[in-house]
Order: C-alpha cells, then sequence, then structure tokens
C-alpha cells in the first residue's frame, strides 16, 4: 500500500503468539495512521472499564504515512494505550528514528496484548520477529539498557526502553528511544512495564513505495528548499526549543514556583543562548529533519559528570523554572536522573513543585520526605523528590501517581495546587493571562498538554484579555496539530520555521495516492478529536464539562510577579470559553459530541456505541 | 552533477539520514536510507556525536575485485553490475566500510560522486 509499510503486528505477550496481518485500508483512508489509528485501535479492541495496568489494556506503537519518508520532520511515532495517570485516552509522539524503521520492517502498527509472564523484548529484523528474554536487562536505566541492546545487536537497530519507573508501574513512567528522545506523557511507560515489556527493537530495510514518485520529487524538493533557505532555521538549529524561553518569560508565561508566576527574574541563566554556550556539544535530530531541534549535552558539574540529550524547553520550565530552578546543569542533571530512571520531565517537575509547596504549606513535613527540607530554588529538593518518586519510596510512593492523586489524598487544601487537567500534569505553559492557552489546556485530550494547541501565541497576537474568537482558534490548532502527529510528521518544520501547510496536501496525496484536500485532511484530525472524546465519554461516568475546567490556583491566586502581576482568570471567562467550544464543535453544553455531529463525521458506530452504553 | 571530492565534519552531523535517502532516491528511486552508499553513525551516549563514513575514491575496492566490476571512469570507481559476481572481496578491501549490500539486491553498490549528498544535506557536514 502507497505511503505505508503495509502491515500490523499483533503481538500477544500472555501466549507469546505474534501475527503479522495487512494493513486494514479502510482504517488508513479514514485515519491516516499516528494518534489517528490509535484513536480508532484503542476504542475499537480495548474494552471500556478495564485497568489500564492490567492484561486487557494494549499498547501500541505507530507510525504514519510521512514517516519514513523523504520528507522534513518525516520521523515521528506514536505510542498509544489507556492511560495510567488520566484512565482515559493516552498516547504519546516520540521523534527519533523508531518510526521510520518499523516502516522499513514493514509494519506501520504494532499492537502489544496481554502480558508477558517474564521480562521479555520483542525483537524485529525485517520478517524475523521475536520474543527475546530481557531478564538481563531488567532493572537497567532507560539509557543503560538501550547502550547494552545496542551493543549487543548492532548499531543498526533502533531501540525504545522503559527504565525502573515503567518496571514499577509508575503512572508517570515514560518510553525512552534514540538516546534521550521520549514519549513522555500519559504513562505510556508504565502499560509497556505492565506487560512486562523492557524494549522494543526494530531493523529494517525494505523500500516504501509512493504512488506517484514524480509529484512527491516535486513536492518535497519544494519543502526542503524552503527550509534550506530559511533564516528562522538557524535559529532553531542554533538554540532548539530552549530559544523560545527568552520570549516566554517576557510575556509572563514561563512557569513558576508552581504556577503561581509566569517570570523568572534570572531567567537568562537557563536561555537557549546560555545552553548551547555551557554545556551542548552536538545538534542532534529526530529522522530526515533539517532542523535540529535536538541539543546533545556533556555536563560537568559539583563532582557529576554526564551525557543528556537537552534539556529542552518543557524540561527547563517544568523542572527547572516551576521549581525555581535556574541552574542550567542542575536542570540537565535532573533531566538526565528522569531519564534513566524513565519519568516523564514534566509531570516529575510539576508534581515536585507541588510537593515544594505542600512542604512550604505543612502539608507534608521532613517525616515524609525522609529528614530532607524542600525549597523552591533548591536543585536538590528537586534531585531528592526525583528520587524518591522513581523508588516510590517516603512521600515519593504517593507523588509517584501525579498531583490529582496526590493532593486527593493530601487534603488540606492542597487540591487547589495541584496543576492537572483530567489527571494530566500541566506542562510549560502558566496561563492566568491567556485564555486561548487556557482552553487549549482544558480541553486537551490526554488532559493537560500543550502540543494539541500551542494557542499562547494567539493570546498576544488577538489580545490576551480577549475571549472572543479564542474557541474558534483553538479548534483550528487543535486539528492542525494533531493532524501532524496523523501524518507522522513535526510540525516544527511549520510552526516555527514557517514552512506553509499548502505544501502537505500534494505531498501527502503523492505518498498515499489519496486525493484530498487540506480542508479534507482537517475532517479527519475533526473525526479523530472528536472520537478520542467519546473514549472518554465511554470511560468516565460523570464525563462532561466539569473535567473541562481549569485548576483553582488560575482563578483563586493572582500571579505573584513579572509582567502579569495580578491576573487571575474569572469563572465567567472560563464558562464563556467552553460555551464557546463546545457550540463550534457541535457538542452539547456539557461538553459531549452531538449525535449529528458524529454522523457528520462517520461515526455512526460510534454513536451505536455510545447509545448502547446510555451515554448518548 | 558530479562532484570532484567529498568531505566531512563530523561535527557538524545531526543524524538526520537526509544524506541517504537523496542518495537512495538518486540511484534508485526508492525511498530507503538502507540504499543510500554512505554510513551515519551515532556515538552515543559518549563521546556524543555522530561519524560520517563516505568514498573517497581510494581504489581498494577495484584493487580487490577478481571480475573487474569496479572500474574508473573520470577518477570515480563505478560498478559494472553485469560484471559483479557478489563475492564481497570488494566489502572487505573497503577501509571505510562504504561498498553496500541490500537484502533486495545481488550486486554491491558504491558512492559514485554524484553530489546529491552534499545538495541535501543540511548543515554542510558533508562537503566538496
Amino acid at each position: 500500500m502507497n505511503g505505508y509499510g503495509g502491515s500490523v503486528l499483533r503481538v500477544n505477550l500472555s501466549t507469546g503468539k505474534i501475527k503479522k496481518e495487512p494493513l486494514d485500508t479502510q482504517m488508513a483512508k479514514n485515519y491516516f495512521g499516528g494518534r489517528g489509528f490509535a484513536s480508532y485501535v484503542l476504542y475499537k479492541e480495548v474494552p471500556a472499564g478495564i485497568d489500564p495496568l492490567g492484561d486487557e489494556n494494549k499498547l501500541l506503537l505507530i507510525s504514519g504515512p510521512l514517516t519514513g519518508m523523504f520528507v522534513p520532520g518525516g520521523g515521528k511515532a506514536t505510542f498509544a494505550s489507556k492511560s495510567p495517570a488520566t484512565g482515559s485516552y493516552g498516547d504519546s509522539n516520540v521523534g527519533g528514528m523508531i518510526g521510520a524503521e518499523m516502516k522499513y520492517a514493514g509494519y506501520d502498527l504494532i499492537i502489544f496484548e496481554g502480558k508477558a509472564p517474564k521480562p521479555t523484548y520483542l525483537f524485529i529484523d525485517d520478517d524475523k520477529v521475536e520474543l527475546r528474554s530481557a531478564e538481563p536487562h531488567w532493572g537497567k536505566g532507560a539509557i543503560t539498557c538501550e547502550k547494552d541492546l545496542k551493543d549487543e545487536l548492532g548499531e543498526d537497530f533502533q531501540i525504545a526502553t522503559i527504565g525502573p519507573a515503567g518496571e514499577r508501574l509508575i503512572p508517570i513512567a515514560c518510553i525512552h528511544h534514540d538516546w534521550g528522545r521520549q514519549a513522555g506523557r500519559t504513562g505510556v511507560g508504565a502499560v509497556m512495564g505492565s506487560k512486562n515489556l523492557k524494549a522494543i527493537v526494530v531493523h529494517g530495510t525494505k523500500s516504501v513505495p509512493v504512488a506517484d514518485l514524480k509529484s512527491y520529487r516535486r513536492a518535497y524538493n519544494k519543502m526542503f528548499k524552503f527550509l534550506r533557505e530559511s533564516p528562522a532555521r538557524k535559529v532553531w538549529v542554533d538554540y532548539g526549543t530552549p530559544g523560545v524561553v527568552e520570549w516566554v518569560n517576557e510575556i509572563g508565561g514561563f512557569p513558576t514556583r508552581n504556577f503561581s508566576s509566569g517570570f523568572l527574574k534570572s531567567w537568562e541563566k537557563v536561555s537557549g543562548p546560555t545552553m548551547r554556550k555551557e554545556i551542548v556539544i552536538t545538534d542532534k535530530c529526530c529522522f530526515a529533519c533539517p532542523t535540529a531541534c535536538g541539543k546533545y549535552s556533556h555536563v560537568k558539574t559539583k563532582g557529576r559528570e554526564f551525557y543528556v540529550e537537552g534539556p529542552e524547553y518543557e524540561t527547563i520550565a517544568m523542572i527547572g523554572s516551576d521549581n525555581g530552578l535556574d541552574d542550567i546543569r542542575d536542570i540537565a542533571y535532573a533531566n538526565y536522573l528522569c531519564d534513566e530512571m524513565g519519568l516523564d520531565t514534566i509531570s516529575a517537575g510539576n508534581i515536585a513543585a507541588f510537593a515544594i509547596e505542600c512542604f512550604n504549606k505543612g502539608i507534608i513535613t521532613e517525616k515524609d520526605t525522609g529528614g530532607v527540607s524542600l525549597k523552591f530554588g533548591d536543585s536538590e529538593s528537586v534531585f531528592h523528590l526525583i528520587e524518591l518518586m522513581g523508588k516510590q519510596e517516603k512521600i515519593g510512593e504517593l507523588l509517584s501517581h501525579g498531583v490529582k492523586y496526590a493532593s486527593e489524598k493530601l487534603g488540606q487544601g492542597s487540591e487547589k495546587f495541584a496543576c492537572h487537567v483530567k489527571g494530566l500534569e500541566i506542562s510549560g505553559y502558566e496561563f492566568h493571562r491567556a485564555p486561548a492557552m487556557a482552553l487549549a489546556y482544558m480541553t486537551a485530550d490526554i488532559g493537560a498538554h500543550h502540543n494539541r494547541a500551542w494557542a499562547i501565541t494567539y493570546d498576544i497576537e488577538a489580545g490576551r484579555d480577549k475571549i472572543e474568537g479564542k474557541a474558534e482558534r483553538v479548534i483550528l490548532l487543535q486539528h492542525i496539530r494533531p493532524l501532524f502527529d496523523i501524518m507522522g510528521a513535526c510540525r516544527l518544520q511549520w510552526v516555527e520555521v514557517g514552512l506553509s501547510l499548502e505544501t502537505y496536501p500534494p505531498l501527502f496525496n503523492a505518498i498515499t495516492g489519496f486525493d484530498l484536500s487540506w480542508e479534507d485532511m482537517l475532517k479527519t484530525a475533526e473525526r479523530v478529536w472528536n472520537l478520542t472524546r467519546c473514549f472518554w465519554v465511554r470511560e468516565v461516568p460523570d464525563f462532561g464539562r466539569s473535567w473541562d475546567k481549569p485548576p483553582a490556583r488560575f482563578l483563586e491566586d493572582p500571579v505573584t510577579d513579572g509582567p502579569t502581576k495580578g491576573a487571575k482568570m474569572s469563572p465567567e471567562d472560563v464558562e464563556q470559553l467552553l460555551d464557546d467550544y463546545y457550540r463550534l464543535r457541535g457538542w452539547n453544553s456539557n461538553g459531549i459530541p452531538t449525535e449529528d455531529k458524529l454522523k457528520e463525521l462517520g461515526l455512526e458506530w460510534v454513536v451505536a456505541d455510545l447509545k448502547k452504553r446510555g451515554r448518548l | 552533477m558530479t562532484i570532484k571530492t567529498l568531505q566531512t565534519n563530523d561535527a557538524l552531523c545531526t543524524g538526520c539520514h537526509i544524506c541517504q535517502l537523496a542518495c537512495a532516491m538518486c540511484h534508485f528511486r526508492e525511498t530507503n536510507p538502507k540504499k543510500g552508499a554512505l554510513r551515519i553513525a551515532g556515538k552515543f551516549p559518549s563521546p556524543g556525536h555522530f561519524h560520517i563514513d563516505v568514498c573517497n575514491q581510494c581504489g581498494d575496492c577495484a584493487a580487490a575485485c577478481p571480475t573487474e566490476a569496479i572500474y574508473k571512469d573520470n577518477g570515480v570507481y563505478k560498478v559494472d553490475e553485469e560484471k559483479c559476481d557478489y563475492c564481497l572481496l570488494c566489502v572487505d578491501a573497503c577501509p571505510y566500510g562504504v561498498i553496500f549490500t541490500h537484502p533486495s539486491m545481488n550486486v554491491i553498490f558504491k558512492c559514485d560522486y554524484c553530489g546529491l549528498c552534499v545538495h541535501y544535506c543540511p548543515t554542510g557536514a558533508i562537503f566538496e
């Protein structure tokens, strides 16, 4: 099938049975790939109400039609499962090489089912697919395990691993790949651990067929030519995502001290240029990307020496600024600890800041931390909390379940400053005075994550106190950005470097042989968005409007300093944003997709399913 | 376009593999970096950089070839696929490991200095 590896690999870890199935062409036409396949397969195949860490959950690894192709940024893969962090739809995107590699081996989708009786890894070398013992690797750090498997199998194998956090089924555990790329969010690493699956190793040598070679070459050449000549690309290669620290801080969007502020006075110490000068040794990118945003660092600090990819902006914001840290080397060390342990730096950083605030308010004490006093701005506090969470020791056991769970157990008002939506910790954008960004977090389909709609730029552009028009923009972004995850390409070329969206349909059609306009493609993204929403409706009995609300911190605690000092969201604004959003989405006032909308999107089968369950 | 020399600077390589995509597309009209006639290897976690292996047209492969399948044309060593009997002596002889094989082929392939990798490399890590 043009643009696809052509096969689905179904791996039953309980029985050890591996089945190769042809890719469902109808699924490819309706959902394209990536998180499109994730939404469809999870809804269809994962029974309602199951335990995310039980045998019945499935873990998916998916490439997309642009993955592995001669396409700028064509290196994205998606991991997906029912999330142990949120209890509903979960996926996480990863760059690096594994998405391309699995496609060269002929697979667009790998479905892991059941649970291996012993620690296991999946070995793929083109058509040779087998389950192997991972007992010698169990307990190893994620990076160490990758290194050992590379040494054993060869440089050409692409490897995804979990660290000890995934083995312990910690809901903020990530999946590690390519020396520092992570599928960080929604606890996909814990699901992998729950299946006793330590690693996935892939090598593939096959060519991927395209429908129209001439148009394909013309389309990608146009893209590469634009990027080659773009001055914006150079900035992104120089500083990577940390290049945005200055701007985000300037507008008061840089989360500081558990989202009590959006401004870090000493931001220059953690800026892109500082990081480049102090610790970066190599620019490193994902497959087929001309805009190497990955920064590989070699750090010597306070008697420690280590290599780490990053820190990225998100890590600087959440491990760094949100905990009041402003030493780029310390942030890099915390990054390294999380990577090796296999913890998502976004959630880990957010939780650490929550814990420090709890400590400041006397909700947790030295008795809970093993005698350590926690302070904002103190890197040792953060290192200690990461260790406690990764090993689930002392208060770390509670914290490792995320701020929603921890605050519900701790009580004493801690729910008000537990910065999450739907149980997923908020990532690196402060939004007391950024309604579009707030709405993006409130409605993101995996919980509070920025990459579904990076709408903060629109707040600045359109007026940050304005409510009108924000929902419309958020919806548009929620279709465009996930469409990149669906296609298997990185959005950076568009959103950061300015590559025109109009260049994508000719490329996509030339590769797949489909005949779609950009609007048609956005319709697929809308279908996927509604389907993931319906997954929530199916899984969560009281799901609706109340699940889309921001934490009390953003409504009750005004920003303490910086350019947005004194700002907070009003309850009226929150309701207005949701009213607009639901109306424009064709959902009812409780945020449930209507029968008409679902039918318009070809989701009649979901209507039937939800009706049967009494949820529609 | 054919170039005269091919040089590399490991420090500039970001590991994107675009050079291999371009090479394979130029010579086979296929999307498959495994059919690119140069190698990119990551040296991670330490020392933390990439290494590029390219052909410098030294001719060791031609010297080792028992069937004269590798011949010199205008300073560039090329492969006569009709004559190649896939003995792989050239693979062993190449000091840089840049004589390539692929499971779908029964002849070897190598760099012919077409220069597409230079054109497409986003960082100038491969240059003339």
